[in-house]
């Protein structure tokens, strides 16, 4: 291997500060937008798993499995180049000729619909780590079942499952280069680029490599607050680590 | 008050209660006791609707249980419930336990609720227990802080399953001095335990169970006298042994 001929100076230089700036711009835009759909629908789909109705268990367990046991990048093509043929005509049109940012938008909804599915695992796992009694005693002085889960088993069940929360948006935050395959200029494949148009691959990848890090850290650090403030008195934290 | 007829429940195939009838009056206390698995736990759960029975009918102050037209909520607001294992809610203080169901269900304010959660814990001896939570407290204090959100309802009855049976030998008085008295102030109570003191003292009548049936249904003299099956008469000295 002969020496490497480094230039750390050329990223910042336009365009290449500007594709990094750009890159990480999207990627925390995509993990963001996709985690907001992913936590209020796999908290839904989640919550229907755990109540007594069998039809909604039904919905939520078929939502699950059918969504975590696609591989991520094979429901990455399937949103750009299959879902669009199949819409009815109309949409079909649209989605291909006038909606915005298609590639954009496709990532940020095949990110979101899957990571719901993981939410969806959490949140039951949580909810159902509850012992049956707590739904009793609150059944027993007389709330409904949607005040038992609003005010018992969402607050206790929420609270245990901070930690696998937590690595489920970084996976979010990962997951968006597979964004890429369908041409997102999001961090990685801006990288890619740089690296294309200037052989500095050490330091373009390098970069990446430490943004990732360092949105990563910074949320862990922001998850360990938010355990600490929400531990409960008396209580061992069940994620400390 | 409360109106147990003829009630049968199957887990598929399997008969947990086999035509049971109980009749509890305003103000009487009634002590269950039987083997473990006999059904007794179910029976209480039916009377407030938390466990659904395949057959037979269940009033509580004239209302029936089992109708689908039946408000259950508002009726299982009327009716206290303690628990073997306390079930407080972890991630609410001792007061706050106390004040949820007053003003979500009866939509108490912030005021009233708290006064009525202040003065129970007085009353059962824990007021500077108050801003605790459950993870903080001994068994028994739970147990008593359980007690007190149920009465907080002002419920026209209480239902105990073993409330005791999850204590320390130490802390069983604590709870049971509560619920003595609670029972000589007139409270009409259903109580699930194998504390045969507590039944001397208190109870009115006993309800033996086994496998699904009720065996005996007598008044505590005659229960402890002379029990009529042989199956209470060999329970009865089992655990009046320990
Ligand atoms: N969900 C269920 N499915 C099937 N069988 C059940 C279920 N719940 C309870 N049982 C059975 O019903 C029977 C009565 O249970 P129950 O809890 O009422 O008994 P118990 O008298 O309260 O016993 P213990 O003294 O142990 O509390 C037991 O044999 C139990 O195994
Ligand atoms: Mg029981």
């Amino acid at each position: 291997m002969g020496a490497y001929n480094w230039n750390w100076p050329i990223l910042l230089k336009e365009p290449y500060f500007g594709w990094i700036v750009s890159g990480f711009g999207n990627t925390c835009l995509i993990a963001v937008i996709a985690w907001a759909i992913a936590f209020p629908l796999g908290s839904a789909v989640g919550l229907a798993r755990t109540t007594e109705l069998p039809w909604l268990r039904l919905i939520g367990t078929a939502y699950v499995e059918l969504f975590r046991n696609i591989p991520l990048l094979a429901q990455m093509f399937v949103w750009y180049y299959v879902v669009p043929e199949l819409l009815p005509n109309d949409w079909s049109q649209w989605v291909k000729r006038d909606m915005p940012y298609p590639q954009f938008y496709t990532a940020v909804l095949c990110l979101g619909l899957y990571t719901a599915s993981r939410v969806a695992e959490q949140v039951r796992s949580g909810i159902e780590a509850i012992p049956r009694g707590q739904r009793h005693a609150g059944l027993a002085m007389g709330l409904t079942p949607g005040q038992v889960y609003r005010y018992i088993l969402l607050p206790v069940g929420y609270r245990t499952i901070i930690p696998p929360l937590t690595s489920d948006f970084l996976g979010v935050f990962k997951n968006s280069s597979l964004a890429l395959t369908i041409g997102v200029l999001e961090l990685t494949s801006q990288a890619r680029q740089i690296e294309e148009y200037t052989f500095a691959a050490f330091e373009a990848f390098a970069t990446a490599t430490v943004l990732y890090c360092m949105v990563t850290g910074l949320v862990i650090l922001i998850m360990r607050q938010v355990e600490r403030r929400t531990r409960i008195a008396g209580t061992i934290a069940l994620g400390a680590s | 008050m409360i109106e147990v007829k003829n009630v049968s429940k199957w887990y598929s195939s399997f008969r947990v209660l086999d035509n049971c009838s109980l009749a509890i009056a305003k103000g009487e206390v009634v002590v269950i006791c039987g083997p473990s698995g006999s059904g007794k736990s179910t029976l209480i759960k039916c009377i407030n609707g938390l466990e659904p029975f395949t057959q037979g009918s269940i009033a509580v102050d004239g209302i029936s249980v089992g109708d689908r037209s039946t408000n259950l909520p508002k009726l299982r607001a009327r009716i206290g419930m303690v628990f073997q294992n306390f079930e407080l809610f972890p991630h609410m203080t001792a007061r706050q336990n106390i004040m949820l169901a007053q003003q979500k269900v009866l939509n108490r304010d912030n005021a009233a609720a708290d006064r009525k959660a202040q003065e129970l814990l007085d009353r059962i001896g824990l007021a500077d227990h108050a801003g605790k939570y459950p993870a903080q407290l001994s068994g028994g204090q739970q147990q008593r802080v359980a007690i007190a959100r149920a009465l907080a309802m002002d419920p026209i009855a209480m239902l105990f399953d073993e409330p005791t049976s999850a204590l320390d030998p130490e802390m069983i008085t604590e709870v049971l001095d509560v619920m003595v008295r609670l029972a000589l102030d007139g409270m009409t109570m259903a109580v699930v335990t194998h504390e045969m003191g507590f039944a001397r003292k208190v109870a009115h009548r006993v309800v033996f169970m086994d496998q699904g049936t009720i065996v005996e249904d007598a008044p505590k003299e005659e229960f402890f006298g002379t029990p009529r099956s042989e199956r209470a008469q060999q329970f009865l000295s089992k655990i009046l042994q320990h």
